[in-house]
């Protein structure tokens, strides 16, 4: 079967998921988004690549960062930005998905910027759009599988500090389960060719087989961190503390937050990561998200380079 | 056919160019053949003030056509711009549609006080009102064919002019025209 993302000439058409995408596409990317970079440090922080394009913000589910940075990025590229709040919107009134894409193909939409609760949400309208080849989705996250551009943006400030993907162990902390942001990293690693890949959490917390990713599973978090390049740390979400996963929050961070403790048992040079937003004093600590080694806040401003080459290299296509 | 040896109109834009700089004077190279030619020019000429290169990729009008090409260098531009007199190099001057990208990434940098165009060949066909103030040479290359500078590194960092023919998507719907 034909990879869902890519146009008969095997170039990005959507962008769904890491999983399965080919390294060398991963790989442009990348690249490209290091020429945005110096951009965004420019006096005009603009370039004209997507003007006239109309790029939707589709947000079935809240979120406030992923949704700026796409903003930004997409207002960088020059396209015109118009955010939907679905909560707000026709969905309310019983508008169903495939509907309201209908609608706003007729307004000549060129991209979608898919945020859905439901996994899959973003290929169904892929799919539906089959017919218009100038129509590109991009998954900002649906349910518990795939969060691609935080994905991208992660192996980018890996490759940024670490440069060579194929030395590297890197440990993935906390709540997989739910997490479409470590899905995606995993898969996103192990195609660039990263021997180590860890996950670190409690049985609870990782999804069954999650070894068959291609990952070492670890539940001691000491143990975990010996010999790291790089942690990513995931947010833990309040709302999941209520149920039988977790005992407390208290609990969860002495076992796998993040301390100095724990971290002086990487590598001495090893990077903290995290996609936010974090609960200090639950999976990490506030002296290691604020200390030396933290490039968490790099990680956002990549975050807006990065989609504006995913944006930039879609409409090229 | 036969093509006129780079060095000798690299030499000759040298000449051309000297007594038009100034101390002020920053010179900018568009990717890669311009920017080879730049170096060399910058060197040649000793300017102070250090080059610049530019990637015009994200500045092209043809990106619906042609796609985002595969490795897009990040700009430098280590100068301020701003009231300052500019020289763009280019290896070879076509359509000018390159030109009119360049400039416009030049002015989101600043508003130049001038900018010169300097191109190691004119070869004619132009579809903007776009010319060069100085030229190391006029030639009539047939329209299917491509005409850029290539730099031997093994042997010393040489310019050679070389001529191929259009590359084509395989895509042919989007290919067309370009």
């Amino acid at each position: 079967m034909r990879n869902p993302q890519l146009n008969a000439h095997g170039e990005l058409q959507h962008l769904l998921t890491i999983e399965g995408l080919p390294r060398e596409v991963i790989v442009h990317i990348l690249d490209t988004a290091g020429s945005f970079v110096g951009i965004t440090e420019r006096d005009v922080k603009k370039v004209p690549i997507l003007r006239g394009k109309s790029v939707f913000n589709l947000f079935f589910e809240n979120s406030t960062r992923t949704r700026t940075t796409f903003e930004i990025a997409a207002k960088r590229l020059s396209a015109d930005v118009i955010n939907l709040n679905i909560n707000t919107s026709s969905a309310a009134k019983g508008e169903s998905l495939l509907d309201t894409i209908d609608n706003l193909s007729a307004m000549h939409a060129d991209m979608f910027v898919v945020r859905h609760a439901s996994s899959g949400a973003p290929h169904l309208i892929a799919r539906h759009v089959e017919g218009h080849p100038h129509l590109h989705v991009v998954n900002a996250g649906d349910g518990r599988h795939a969060h691609p551009t935080q994905g991208l943006l992660d192996l980018y400030t890996l490759r940024h500090y670490k440069q060579d993907f194929t030395r590297l162990s890197v440990a993935v902390v906390g709540d997989v389960l739910h997490s479409r942001v470590a899905r995606s990293l995993i898969h996103g690693l192990t195609t660039m060719g990263t021997p180590d890949v860890r996950v670190v959490g409690p049985k609870t917390l990782l999804p069954e087989g999650v070894e068959k990713l291609g990952v070492r599973v670890f539940h001691d978090m000491n143990e975990g961190m010996k010999g790291c390049d790089a942690i990513v740390m995931l947010r833990l979400q309040n709302e999941r503390m209520k149920g039988p996963l977790l005992p407390s929050a208290q609990e969860f961070f002495k076992s796998y937050g993040l301390t100095a403790e724990k971290l002086a048992l990487a590598k001495p040079d090893a990077i903290v990561m995290h996609p936010g937003p974090m609960n200090r004093g639950v999976e990490i600590d506030s002296a290691v998200a604020d200390g030396p080694r933290s490039v968490i806040l790099p990680q956002v401003t990549f975050g807006i380079a990065v989609r504006m080459a995913v944006m930039a290299i879609l409409a090229g296509n | 056919m036969q093509l006129p040896d780079a060095e000798q109109l690299c030499t000759s834009l040298v000449s051309q160019l000297r007594a038009q700089v100034t101390p002020d004077t920053a010179i900018v190279g568009i990717v890669t053949g311009g920017a080879w030619l730049a170096e060399r020019l910058h060197r040649e000429l000793g300017l102070t003030t250090p080059m610049g290169t530019l990637d015009v990729s994200f500045y092209r009008d043809d990106l619906g056509r042609s796609g985002l090409k595969k490795q897009v260098l990040p700009s430098q531009v280590p100068f301020e711009v701003e009231g300052r007199p500019l020289l763009l190099v280019d290896d070879v001057l076509y359509t000018g549609r390159t030109i009119r990208a360049a400039m416009n990434e030049l002015f989101d940098y600043g508003r130049p006080a001038r900018i010169d165009l300097a191109v190691l060949v004119d070869r004619g066909g132009r579809e903007l009102p776009i010319a060069a103030q100085f030229c190391g040479a006029r030639l009539d290359v047939p329209a299917g064919k491509i005409l850029v500078l290539e730099r031997d590194d093994a042997a010393g960092g040489g310019l050679v002019l070389q001529l191929s023919a259009q590359r084509r998507k395989p895509s042919a719907a989007k290919g067309a025209g370009k």
